[in-house]
């Protein structure tokens, strides 16, 4: 069984195995680009079309806590991939402490969405019955700050979606990496996650400056 | 890798002046240097076989695509 690093039927060297299990990781990703890369389009038509509402929006949200949250998830990164190295060398110890950082430092990022998500609603800026952008503008002016709005809570959204179901990965990872189930010969699903994990920042490190730094001048 | 956290201080201070609408472009290109060096290091893009690469890159070229054609044909519409 695969499970236990051993090759597997219709492979012919482990090699192959693990480039077959990264592929198809990366395939997967491919169409998390797709997913993401359908908002990426929404917005970029929306604000080309609306450049000066979406300044003014944009401008309302908190630029320390996203640049803080920027760092924090570049950093969980940093110590995701220490763990893949870790588990490449056979320091099985640095593995599970490694992904503990990650997953705490993940954890930290939600945190501050989650207070990011609270000052919106204490503005009355999420879109709905309670939005209230700019009351002596314009209707237009509200209704095309309600789409930056939109935007940015559908897409942090499911951006912060993927946190929480790689969050549950973490844990899936760190029960098993400390019972020393992860060697040099057989790391795959530290790997696999890593890749995941790896991309949820990518995705993040787009977001940031297309939703926090619009016309910051 | 702390160089990434550099980047992200210099995408928020640097924004301060105002370089003639070009501001999205030098953001956007800080992102992308970024990202290039999550895909390349820290996915190890650069050791992965020729095959999980090109994937890689067919993923970027779609994205371009969607976008460029997608925003050509908004932009080439007479009407609103």
């Amino acid at each position: 069984m695969h499970r236990t690093g051993e090759l597997y039927g219709q492979f012919q060297t482990m090699e192959q195995q693990r480039e077959t299990a990264s592929l198809g990781m990366w395939v997967f990703l491919v169409t998390e680009v797709l997913f993401f890369g359908g908002m990426f389009m929404t917005y970029t038509l929306n604000r080309s079309t609306y450049p000066d509402v979406f300044g003014e929006a944009s401008r309302s949200i908190d630029l320390t806590l996203g640049a803080i949250n920027t760092v924090v998830l570049i950093g969980s990164s940093l110590t995701m991939a220490m763990s893949v190295w870790a588990s490449q060398v056979g320091k099985k110890q640095l593995v599970t402490i490694f992904l503990i950082a990650t997953l705490i430092l993940g954890s930290v990022f939600l945190g501050i969405k989650g207070v990011e998500y609270h000052q919106k609603f204490v503005e009355h800026h999420i879109p709905g019955l309670g939005f209230s952008f700019e009351p002596g503008a314009s209707i237009a002016t509200n209704a095309h700050a309600q789409l930056f709005f939109s935007l940015y809570f559908a897409m942090t959204g499911l951006h912060a979606l993927h946190m929480i179901i790689g969050a549950g990965l973490l844990l899936w990872l760190i029960k098993q990496s400390m019972r020393g189930r992860f060697t040099p010969e057989y790391n795959t699903p530290v790997e696999l996650v890593g890749l995941y994990w790896h991309f949820v920042d990518i995705v993040w490190i787009f977001l940031f400056p297309l939703l926090y730094l619009i016309d910051r001048h | 890798m702390l160089g990434t956290i550099l980047t992200v201080y210099a995408a928020t201070i640097d924004l301060n002046q105002y370089f003639s609408g070009l501001n999205i472009i030098v953001a956007l290109v800080i992102a992308t240097c970024k990202a290039s060096l999550v895909v390349l290091f820290f996915m190890h893009g650069k050791y992965s076989p020729k095959r999980t690469q090109l994937v890689i890159v067919c993923s970027v070229f779609w994205l371009a695509i969607m976008l460029f054609m997608t925003m050509s044909d908004y932009l080439s519409r007479p009407w609103s």
